[in-house]
């Protein structure tokens, strides 16, 4: 068992390290838990409503490519089908960074180094963080049955959801850790997971979608199909749990193999040798910045426009049902007809891609912190760049970046829908407008990651908090009733849904100013303190 | 003429004093010596000399200007090398190289080919691969590619091999040469031994002694081993003495460097037949004056 040694001491040192993650990770996936519960109560209280929503979503192959279908027109259904892919999003996200951080990151960084040479078998990081992650994901299943019990659903049910939230969140652990042994680099390793999160996603979503017409063997192909696939609150099969494991042990097998043949630090995948000298462009700190950026901005890009072609091609399938389906068609003839249910689809999955886009203004923005944390900029700042031009440069890159992500979706959202419907000309225009839309709130959160940048840089972290409450406001506003000045708190609310309610200038400005506003707050801050 | 003057500067991080009203004063054409223990303030004094840190009291002067408002045009005069040499890993390490030399004006190709070679270091590897030694080779060449004026080197030979560290001796000597002014800070006390003309000693935010080396001999203490016909008596008891011990007719002890003629007289009387004396290394000041600081705390 030598090559498990000093797992014990891991995961007490993975516990001191994170004891603040661990703690925000574990509580968010039980409270979305409950405040869904919460409005489904207050706002479908009789039987029949709540059949009545279930069937508005089955028969919205939109909203069940997105979500899921629903499994029974109940409370506890709604639940699991509302919360599922929320929770995985955060549940495997957590899980695959804690991962990766206490492993290849380590390692990485050299400092496993000092670790290594003490009395730690090989596999005992890559453990250590396995049951650490574990422990978490039990606790969220706990809390997460507790309170659906708390509710007063039926017990099967809350077990059945709440394991399916550990499950997923353990399979991605364990996924990481066989990245992790892969990629030499931490930040490979979580891209290799995050791919094959987003295939396993797809797989679902058409799976889901196409269930119909025979094709729902792709959901039983993806993990995050099989959380729907356990069927809580329909008659829970818990046969489901042993594919769970099974994938489980599997990758656990793959990882601690490689991980006992390979050299500290090394990877499965050589990195290849770089240019003996730089190209002639790289001489500027914006090339720099483009450099760094470019590879990741070009695979946000990409996600962006898979996303895009899924939702129009998503919009296209819905039209088409609700030509074929009188009765569906009457459904939402008072909505305006297949034109408005699209339009509200497409105006839906903007909502998402707005925080997505936005996620991705605020690590474009925080690589001046990380330059700065990592003394890297120590090289610039003391070769002849100012400061401004130093900022402004990385800030350029996540401004166009968020320009050129959300343009991504637009233009491949428009053009699969709009080949499909035989109208480019005008699908494409007002799809793009659409989603462009978002870039001043997105530009504003941007904002607030530079402003705390500037001014107090040790809570930089802070504006992924700003984020996550405008998120939080949009959700519950979505489903409780919420006064608007609350709601209005959230940038996001006050970007204008062009396809339902056409163009409105002023929100646009007074966002784009605002978002100048805390950018140049943050500059000014930037230039008269210390660096590092 | 002055390169770098600094007066009375002080500074804080939050509440703890880091830089206790330092003064230093490096002529042109010059290899300056900056050496003290851990954590005593170098890389702090350096750092305000690039315009890194905000100062918060004290006069500071390089190159005729402010460093924290004329960073930029300074700049394109000095190269840095940091102490702890952190770089993009995903860029390659000629990447870096060509980079910082562009930023600062430009990249003599030959210059750069001819580092390169005498490092013996290859460019092509990703950052993230280099060990801390050709870390250090990427910020050295990116530095001395450069035609400037002033180098401020922090630790610069941390992490290099002894045959790398004669070739940064050779490269840091034609540059002085070349009439340029070297402020290197160390605590590896050989190298500040053959490359500085003149030295400053830092300790806990304060300069404790500044001059030529020969200068700070004067402040040190020689070793003496001695043997002679008769048993040596009363030497203990001489001022400036130290340490002694007296084994026979063999004796060691170290002595002040005023008061080595009175304890030459002292000991002819006991009829020298060996006298070795150790030349006072920088190794004896710099414990010297750890002792001096630590008596002073203990007090």
């Amino acid at each position: 068992m030598s090559e498990f040694s000093g797992t014990g001491a891991l995961i007490r040192l993975i516990l001191r390290r994170d004891r603040l993650l661990l703690p925000i990770w574990i509580a968010l996936p039980p409270l979305f838990v409950v405040v869904v519960v919460a409005a489904f109560v207050s706002l479908y209280p009789t039987a029949a409503s709540q059949q009545m929503l279930a069937a508005q979503i089955v028969n919205s192959p939109g909203l069940v490519a997105l979500l899921g279908p629903v499994s029974a027109p109940t409370i506890g259904g709604l639940t699991a089908w509302r919360s599922s892919i929320f929770a995985t999003v955060i549940v495997a996200g957590a899980n695959v960074l804690t991962v990766i951080r206490h492993t290849r990151a380590d390692e990485e960084t050299g400092r496993y180094e000092l670790l290594g040479s003490g009395v730690v078998g090989r596999r005992a990081p890559l453990s250590a963080s396995l049951v650490v992650t574990l422990g978490a994901d039990l606790v969220i299943a706990a809390l997460v049955t507790g309170a659906l019990v708390a509710f007063g659903l039926p017990v099967a049910g809350s077990v059945a959801l709440g394991l399916s939230f550990a499950a997923i969140g353990w399979t991605f652990a364990a996924l990481a850790g066989v990245a992790a042994q892969l990629a030499e680099s931490a930040g490979v390793a979580t891209g290799i997971a995050g791919a094959i999160f987003v295939l396993f996603y797809l797989l679902r979503a058409v799976g889901d979608a196409n269930e119909q017409s025979g094709q729902s063997w792709l959901s039983w192909m993806s993990p995050i199909g099989w959380m729907r696939l356990v069927q809580p609150f329909a008659g829970e099969r818990w046969g489901v749990f042993a594919l769970f494991l099974g994938a489980i042990i599997a990758l656990i097998v793959v990882a601690y193999t490689i991980s006992s043949r390979r050299d500290v630090g090394a990877g499965i995948l050589r990195p290849r040798l770089g240019p003996a000298r730089a190209t002639p462009w790289l001489r500027s700190p914006l090339a720099l910045a483009w450099r760094l950026h470019r590879r990741t901005l070009l695979v946000w890009a990409a996600m962006f426009a898979v996303y895009g072609v899924m939702i129009g091609y998503l919009a296209k399938t819905s039209a088409d049902l609700l030509a074929t389906n009188p009765q569906l068609a009457n459904l939402f003839a008072h909505f305006g007809g297949a034109s408005a249910y699209t339009d509200s689809l497409f105006t839906l999955s903007l909502t998402f891609l707005g925080w997505i886009a936005a996620a991705y203004a605020i690590t474009a923005t925080l690589r001046l912190q990380s330059e700065e944390v990592e003394g890297r900029v120590d090289h610039v700042l003391a070769a002849s760049v100012s400061r401004l031009r130093w900022a402004t440069s990385d800030l350029a890159i996540a401004a166009i970046g968020s320009v050129v992500v959300l343009t991504a979706f637009g233009l491949l959202a428009g053009l699969t829908y709009g080949l499909s419907t035989g109208n480019v000309g005008y699908e494409l225009p007002r799809m793009l407008v659409a989603t462009l839309a978002y870039l001043p709130a997105i530009w504003v959160v941007a904002g607030i990651a530079m402003a705390l940048y500037g001014l107090v840089p040790r809570l930089s972290f802070v504006s992924w908090g700003a984020l996550g409450a405008f998120i939080l406001v949009e959700l519950i506003g979505e489903t409780l009733q919420v006064s608007q000045s609350i709601l209005n708190l959230s940038p996001f609310n006050q970007v204008p849904k062009v396809l339902v309610s056409g163009v409105s200038l002023m929100p646009l400005v007074s966002l784009t100013l605002l978002a100048f506003v805390l950018i140049i707050a943050g500059l000014v801050g930037f230039q008269r303190r210390s660096i590092g | 003429m002055s390169v770098i003057q600094i007066q009375n500067l002080t500074k804080y991080y939050g509440k703890t004093l880091a830089l206790d009203g330092v003064d230093l004063e490096v002529e042109q054409g010059e290899v300056f010596g900056f050496i003290g223990p851990n954590g005593a303030g170098k890389t702090t004094t350096l750092r305000i000399l690039l315009g890194l840190l905000r100062k918060n009291a004290g006069k500071v002067s390089v190159l005729g200007g402010d460093p924290w408002r004329d960073a930029v045009a300074l700049h394109r005069r000095l190269a840095y090398v940091p102490g702890d040499v952190s770089l993009w890993p995903s860029l390659s390490g000629g990447e870096v190289i060509d980079l910082l030399g562009r930023l600062r004006g430009g990249v003599d190709q030959s210059r750069r080919d001819e580092l390169v070679e005498r490092f013996k270091f290859d460019p092509t590897k990703p950052c993230r691969t280099y060990s801390t030694g050709n870390r250090q080779k990427v910020a050295l060449i990116a530095a001395l590619v450069s035609d400037v004026e002033l180098f401020i080197l922090d630790e610069p030979t941390l992490g290099l091999d002894p045959l790398m560290e004669a070739v940064f001796r050779d490269c840091v000597a034609e540059v002085k040469r070349a009439g340029k002014t070297v402020l290197l800070s160390s605590h590896i006390l050989a190298e500040v031994e053959a490359l500085c003309d003149r030295i400053s000693i830092i300790n806990a935010g304060t300069i404790v002694e500044s001059g030529t080396l020969a200068e700070l001999r004067h402040l040190t203490r020689i070793s003496v081993s001695v043997e002679t016909a008769h048993p040596v008596t009363g030497l203990s008891e001489m001022p400036g003495v130290h340490n002694t011990r007296v084994d026979g007719t063999r004796a060691h002890f170290s002595v002040d460097a005023g008061a080595i003629n009175r304890v030459m007289e002292h000991l002819t009387r006991f009829d020298v037949l060996v006298l070795t004396s150790a030349p006072p290394t920088l190794e004896d000041l710099f414990l010297r004056h750890y002792e001096l600081q630590r008596g002073e705390s203990a007090r």
